[in-house]
């Protein structure tokens, strides 16, 4: 009986292709939205998680706002850097600055760090080599080029071994690191320089650390362990200094994007709602259309619950097919910006793909019941006599 | 085989109204009337007359309002919607006359779709389909649909449909209504077949020169029905 119901379903969808495909359209599209939407927002917080984590979760990043004449210094780091929850940590003083390579100037963000900050940021080589600690106990004029900006100054060539102009001062550039390909740094761009943080703090004038990243071993205890020391150092104020645990920005940012995933997801399922009602539309004109054609299928023998299954099943296929083309649409739009995107790869989640069957499914027979009931109530006579 | 003095149709007192515009029609005032195993009985009358409104409460498609119908020694009366169709499923062949095929379907599928609402297994069902195809003489036309079909052909098929569940009776109305005289008379032609071959048969008309070629003549008039005599039969011949 139900490969009977699915036969006489597809019979009747395939015997007016035109009509069955507008009905579908509802679902289609609102298939096609729900899945690429909830897509798209899941592959960039991926993406952008994915960065937070590479960051490391186990990041911490301080400021100093006010050191009520207490200055930190590279000691005090060296001090922070013993405890057991710390495992590197490297002061990042940073000042915009004006770099010069012959004909060619361009504005840059110089960082003064240490040797530690490679590790922490997760920097990466191309070529050349980073800051040493000789660097900063020398304090030589040696810096380190974002990708970016060796781009910019060098084009294609050779960076190492030549000397660059950073504000007034003479350096000479000793390792160019990779392209940035994270999420943010895409976005941004990294047009940066890196120089021993002895150097940084004399060019700029400022001889002591506003802010410095850890890269703890257990995030929590090196948080409330930093949290304690400075408190103490800086008088209980708890506004001369702040402390960024990166393991909370990405829980807060998992929210931010949980939120906005059902949200758009809410959109679309309304947009799938009108699709349902679409479907009940064509298919009450269709149970009109159809009286008499019901009428002969009662009096040869069909039951109210025949009937039912028949046009049910029907509803249902509508929107499965709708679903399917919907499905299939999503594939392509999603490879798409997938294509256009570059370095984000656009997926679509079995969770998504079940979601939207489930939801089709349910629609198809909430909105095929009223129309199914209406068929399958129909009076035999009064069904046999209709002329549509 | 067929016992000849077995009632299949039993009427007594039937009557159904309408209510027309606040006054009563009606179509069928207490009627009474018995038709038996194997017999070939045609229902005239003229037009308004009530032949289709008594072939509704035979065939179970409509209840009648007062009096007691027995089918196959069946009470008729007390039984929900679905009921009745499994009732016209299995022992009703309905035959139209406007054929009353599905356009969408082929011979063959018209014909198998009363046993699919039976649930008959496809081996058995084909076999059936088949048979009554075979029957009627459409085996070569069983992929057809029925606007690649002559109206002589199409009534076949309607014919096919009505025998392929072994109805207990073939019920027709007017069903050379819509066909010229020619292949009215190969349709009729058919009907005796079927006669002959053991089927009980109650045909609708208003034609007398159709109702001539029927065993028996029920006539209706307003409503009113009046039966001419049933001539109980035994073995061999008649009392
Ligand atoms: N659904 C209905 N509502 C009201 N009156 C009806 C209805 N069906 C039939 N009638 C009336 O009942 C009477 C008998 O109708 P019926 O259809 O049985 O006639 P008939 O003998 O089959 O006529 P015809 O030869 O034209 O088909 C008519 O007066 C008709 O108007
Ligand atoms: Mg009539």
């Amino acid at each position: 009986m139900i490969i009977q119901s699915v036969k006489m379903a597809w019979e009747a969808i395939t015997s007016n292709k035109m009509r069955s495909f507008l009905t579908m359209l509802g679902i289609i599209i609102g298939v096609t939205a729900l899945v690429v939407l909830v897509s798209l927002v899941n592959g960039a917080t991926s993406s952008i998680t994915s960065e937070v984590e590479a960051l490391g979760n186990d990041m911490i990043s301080v400021n100093v706002f006010d050191d009520k004449g207490l200055p930190l210094r590279l000691e005090d780091l060296n001090t922070i850097a013993e405890y057991e929850s710390v495992a590197k940590i490297a002061p990042s003083g940073s000042s915009s600055a004006k770099v010069k390579y012959l004909n060619k100037d361009m504005e840059i963000s110089l960082y003064g760090t240490t040797p530690a900050y490679y590790n922490i940021q997760g920097l990466k080589l191309d070529y050349g080599r980073f800051l040493k600690s000789a660097d900063l106990d020398n304090r030589s004029y040696v810096a380190v080029l974002s990708h970016d900006t060796a781009k910019e100054l060098f084009s294609d060539t050779d960076a190492l071994g030549k000397n660059i102009t950073i504000d007034g001062r003479i350096f000479l550039v000793v390792g160019v690191l990779k392209e940035d390909e994270s999420f943010m740094g895409a976005f941004m761009g990294s047009k940066s320089i890196y120089v021993p943080y002895t150097v940084e703090s004399r060019m700029s004038g400022i001889p002591y650390i506003i802010s410095f990243n850890v890269a703890s071993t257990d995030n929590t205890a090196a948080e409330s362990e930093i949290n304690s020391m400075l408190l103490q150092r800086f008088k209980q104020d708890e506004e001369a200094f702040n402390v960024i645990n990166m393991s909370t920005i990405s829980s807060t940012m998992d929210t931010i994007t949980g939120t906005l995933t059902l949200l758009l997801g809410g959109i679309a399922a309304i947009s799938l709602l009108v699709g349902g009602i679409g479907i009940m539309n064509i298919m009450l004109v269709s149970v009109t259309e159809r009286t008499k054609e019901i009428g002969i299928r009662k009096a040869i023998g069909a039951g109210y619950g025949s009937i039912m299954a028949q046009f049910l099943v029907e509803a249902l296929m509508l929107s499965l097919l709708g679903c399917t083309i919907g499905l299939l649409l999503s594939w392509g739009l999603l490879e798409l910006a997938t294509a256009l995107a570059g370095k984000i790869k656009f997926t679509m989640t079995a969770d998504v793909v079940a979601l939207a069957v489930g939801f089709s499914s349910a629609i198809g027979l909430i909105f095929g019941l009223y129309p199914a009931n209406k068929a399958a109530k129909k009076h035999p006579i009064e069904a046999l006599r209709y002329e549509g | 085989m067929t016992n000849k003095n077995k009632p299949i149709i039993q009427m007594k007192g039937i009557s159904k109204f309408y209510n027309v515009g606040g006054e009563e029609v009606r179509a069928l005032d207490n009627a009474s009337i018995t038709i038996y195993e194997g017999e070939f009985v045609a229902i005239i009358g003229p037009s308004g007359s009530g032949k289709s409104t008594l072939m509704n409460i035979i065939g179970c498609l409509d209840v009648a309002d007062k009096g007691e119908y027995l089918l196959d020694g069946q009470a008729i009366e007390k039984y929900t919607d679905s009921e009745l169709a499994k009732i016209r499923n299995k022992k009703i062949g309905f035959i139209f006359q406007s054929f009353n095929l599905l356009s969408r379907m082929s011979t063959f599928d018209n014909v198998a779709l009363p046993l699919i609402y039976q649930g008959m297994p496809m081996h058995e069902r084909k076999q059936r389909a088949m048979e009554a195809i075979e029957r009627v003489a459409l085996a070569d036309r069983a992929k057809h649909k029925p606007t690649e079909l002559s109206g002589g052909q199409q009534q076949r098929v309607a014919i096919a449909r009505a025998l392929a569940t072994h109805p207990t009776i073939l019920l027709a109305d007017e069903p050379t209504g819509n066909l010229d005289s020619r292949t009215g008379e190969d349709i009729m032609h058919l009907f005796h077949e079927l006669h002959e071959a053991g089927n009980t048969i109650v045909l609708i008309t208003h034609s007398e020169k159709i109702a001539q070629q029927a065993e028996r003549r029920i006539r209706i008039m307003d409503g009113h029905v009046e039966e001419e005599p049933y001539t109980f039969k035994t073995e061999g011949g008649i009392i």
